[in-house]
């Protein structure tokens, strides 16, 4: 089972495993987040299309759906979306794009393929906690679509799923769909804390020599910064989920008032947990996209020291800003002015992460690969959505704009504009690693091309539909005078919105085409300077023949006196002339 | 079309939309500022033959200017956003003066208790009514509100306020309507299946329209008192 025709070096495993262990309970860093990669881009194709669906009712309230025909009686009667079919979409393409799309994407995905290969260790700490974490992530999305279709349907409390709205079946008629959303969740948070873990231990105890912490790339940087996030956070969650379990299936009261409950808890312990996801959520992104472009403007990253440090700073201030979605719950006002504070600081390091970014390529010599296209995607994203956060932190504005679609246009401009180009980035950039085989540019930049545009059509007059006064997830605008002339907006995002989800089959293709009958990838097509592109694509288990020396920092791209123009981490530096470094 | 803030009406609807403003100026300006730098540098560098790129790590310098400007711009909003809010929400501040309505928002309904002729409100001459608030324009109100099933969000587009209602808590919201009018109202928290059709009517009137309301409500004895009582220098409430 090895490397056809290829010697096998001594202190590379013969990698002699039966199939199922080798690539269905693997141990094997790399099999993981490669089925993390298969196991999120399905929950992400599930999400869109539920997108899908609360886009057609917005767009042609009361409508028949083209297909809707096929869907049962009691879920589109006649074709038409029900209001409660309609608050079960948007409650459960929020949940599956944050839990089981873009967290897994980016934790599942790169911090299981990049930070062993990233940090010169031929595996994690804990290769089987890791397989765990994958395995635990089945049963976990089994349970939540299985809720979709099961007696009285799935969740329909938003993905915030607000008590008492969510602990009482009575003021929705759904029970056990809420119970297996929190049976999902629940398993969900032990995967993720099973591969945080794993994370956090393999990157302060397996960095081969000269790995030093600021040696290392900001890709691993952030993931290990939020695999701490996730650590600290994530039991909050679950043991927020199972109060509220609890209180649907034994009869406790922790969020029902008349017995002495607080519905505020609940949104207190959510939130606590929710903001610091939203780091989760954007902090690995940060990572990809600086190894990145650094490596498509062929320069160090400007600022390397200063982009940790900034990131450590938005991991902190990200657990003392959960009160900003809370400005206008019934909480004290003072407090939401502390809240106000911490959240306007926080803007702080993120801005400086713009500003890197930007010196970063300023007198750089900038490829416009696939990947790189994506990442700069990114950044433009990313400052709009970053922008658009100050009015919500401002605590007047927030008055007027909060539970509007200005909140949706903004979510979407961090999540999709900010977190999945920077996965789709990752992918185009790492995927010839992953597979051996190079995807191709042109579909790539299709791809890259359409999407841009599409997302921009369909998120960015969300803006203007939020400060019309449009609430979220209300199942029909036209019931209020005041939202009718809007309609035509919601009608070109909802085509808009069809067109985007239309442009990813041109990615899809371009897996399916690649795997299929691809192009032999080069070791390093990129030239970049990490460990992992030392190591063939793809690389067999154990990594590396030997365990890699480092000699300097993660980006010496255009090094003068360098024979190329970058120079690997595990190569030493050409020698400088006196006086010049 | 309209496809823009609806008209102010409201006291405090004029001091959020300038806020608004002010903040619009400032992230349009620096986002029409990094997006150009941005374009400038991806066409200044691209790759050209001929040309390398120059091995720069950092500048202490201009980190220290990007770091410093945006903290003091934000802080600066944010100590400006402060003393608004306080007079919105912080009940402590709200005028003593102010007729006291009461608001119990169920699912899909908003139940408005009005004080009667006595501008009391808790007694016998209390009356309600589902999903129209009637206010007169210029007078100070202070809605007592509580849910008694879910969170639900009372929100005035027009007069850009929004307020949870919490079962189990009693939350005050100071209004002051400036325009008469008929303004719409939502719940801004999803609160089940029928959301989105939980919508209810502000009414401002003149003082002499809420008094032939009132006599329109059949209760033309207490509207008497009640334009005695409630006239719009507010003596009527204690």
């Amino acid at each position: 089972m090895t490397a056809a025709g290829t010697a096998v070096p001594a202190h590379t495993h013969v990698d002699d495993r039966p199939f199922i262990r080798k690539y269905v309970f693997s141990t094997d860093h790399k099999i993981i987040g490669i089925q993390f990669l298969f196991l999120s881009l399905f929950f992400l194709l599930v999400g869109g299309l539920l997108a899908m669906g609360i886009r057609w009712q917005l767009g042609f309230p009361g409508q028949a759906m083209p297909l809707g025909g096929w869907l049962p009686e009691g879920v589109a009667p006649g074709g038409v979306v029900s209001p409660k079919t309609y608050i079960g979409l948007v409650t459960m393409h929020g949940t599956f794009m944050i839990f089981f799309a873009v967290m897994p994407l980016l934790v599942g995905v790169f911090a299981n393929y990049l930070i062993p290969l990233k940090i010169g260790a031929p595996d994690m700490a804990f290769p089987r906690l890791n397989m765990w974490s994958f395995w635990l992530m089945i049963p976990s999305g089994l349970l939540m679509t299985a809720s979709l279709f099961v007696l009285g349907g799935s969740s329909v409390a938003g993905w915030t799923v607000y008590a008492p709205l969510s602990n009482t079946p009575d003021y929705t008629g759904v029970h056990l769909g809420q119970q297996l959303w929190c049976l999902s969740i629940v398993i969900f948070g032990l995967s993720s804390l099973l591969g945080s873990v794993n994370y956090i231990t393999t990157v302060i105890n397996l960095r081969a020599p000269g790995m030093t912490w600021f040696r290392l790339p900001l890709s691993v940087w952030a993931l290990f910064i939020t695999a701490v996030l996730a650590i600290l956070a994530v039991p909050v969650l679950a043991g927020a989920v199972i109060m509220l379990f609890f209180d649907q299936t034994i009869g406790t009261h922790f969020y029902l008032p008349a017995s002495g409950g607080q519905p505020l808890m609940w949104q207190h312990l959510f939130w606590f947990f929710g903001h610091p996801e939203v780091y989760i959520l954007i902090l690995p992104a940060m990572g990809i996209v600086s190894d990145i472009i650094a490596n498509g403007a062929r320069k160090p990253i400007f600022g390397y020291v200063s982009m940790v440090w900034a990131m450590i700073g938005i991991a902190f201030l990200g657990f003392i800003v959960w009160g900003h979605h809370m400005f206008q719950s019934g909480m004290n006002p003072t407090l939401a002015s502390a809240f106000m504070v911490s959240t306007i600081v926080i803007a702080v390091p993120s801005a400086i992460k713009v500003f890197n970014w930007l010196g970063t390529l300023w007198r750089g010599s900038i490829h416009f690969t696939t990947p790189m296209l994506n990442a700069l995607a990114f950044v433009s994203m990313f400052i709009i959505g970053g922008l658009s956060g100050i009015f919500m932190a401002s605590t007047p504005v927030d008055m007027y704009i909060h539970g509007t679609y200005f909140i949706v246009a903004h979510i979407h401009y961090v999540l999709f504009g900010g977190s999945l180009f920077a996965i789709y980035a990752g992918i185009y950039f790492w995927f010839p690693k992953m597979f051996g085989k190079q995807l191709d540019e042109r579909l790539g930049k299709v791809h890259f091309a359409l999407t841009f545009v599409f997302y921009n059509l369909t998120f960015f007059p969300m803006h203007i539909l939020g400060l019309g006064g449009e609430m979220r997830r209300i199942y029909d605008p036209t019931v209020y005078d005041y939202l009718k002339p809007m309609q035509p907006i919601n009608v070109f995002i909802t085509v808009s919105a069809f067109l985007l989800f239309a442009s990813q089959i041109v990615m899809a293709w371009n897996i399916v085409r690649t795997l299929a009958r691809g192009k032999k990838a080069d070791v390093n097509p990129w030239h970049d300077c990490g460990l992992e592109w030392t190591v063939p694509s793809p690389p067999p288990h154990g990594n590396f023949e030997t365990t890699p020396t480092v000699y300097h920092g993660p980006y010496e791209f255009s090094v003068p006196g360098a024979p190329a123009d970058y120079v690997p981490v595990n190569q030493p530096l050409p020698a400088v002339p006196e006086g010049r470094r | 079309m309209h496809w823009w803030f609806p008209g102010n009406a409201s006291s405090v609807g004029g001091k959020v939309d300038t806020l608004f403003y002010v903040i619009l100026y400032i992230t349009g300006a620096v986002f029409v500022l990094v997006e150009a730098t941005l374009l400038v540098f991806l066409v200044r560098y691209r790759r050209k033959s001929g040309r390398t790129a120059e091995h720069v790590e950092g500048s202490t310098r201009a980190e220290i200017i990007w770091t410093a400007i945006p903290a003091v711009i934000l802080v600066t909003l944010a100590l400006v956003s402060q003393p608004l809010w306080s007079k919105i929400k912080d009940s402590d501040t709200y005028p003593r003066n102010a007729v006291h309505v009461g608001l119990e928002a169920k699912q899909f309904e908003w139940h408005f208790t009005y004080p009667g002729p006595d501008g009391k409100l808790g007694d016998d001459d209390d009356f309600m009514k589902k999903d129209t608030l009637h206010l007169v324009v210029d007078r100070d109100y202070v809605l007592e509100m509580t849910a008694r099933d879910v969170v639900h969000s009372l929100f005035i587009p027009a007069f850009r306020l929004k307020q949870d209602l919490v079962p189990g808590m009693d939350i005050r919201m100071w209004i002051k309507p400036t325009r008469t009018g008929t303004f719409e109202m939502a719940c801004s928290e999803l609160c089940g299946l029928g959301h989105y059709r939980m919508r209810g009517v502000v009414v401002v009137h003149t003082p002499q329209d809420y008094a032939a309301w009132l006599v329109s409500q059949g209760a033309a004895s207490a509207a008497d008192s009640a334009a005695a009582g409630l006239t719009p220098s507010g003596k009527g409430a204690p």
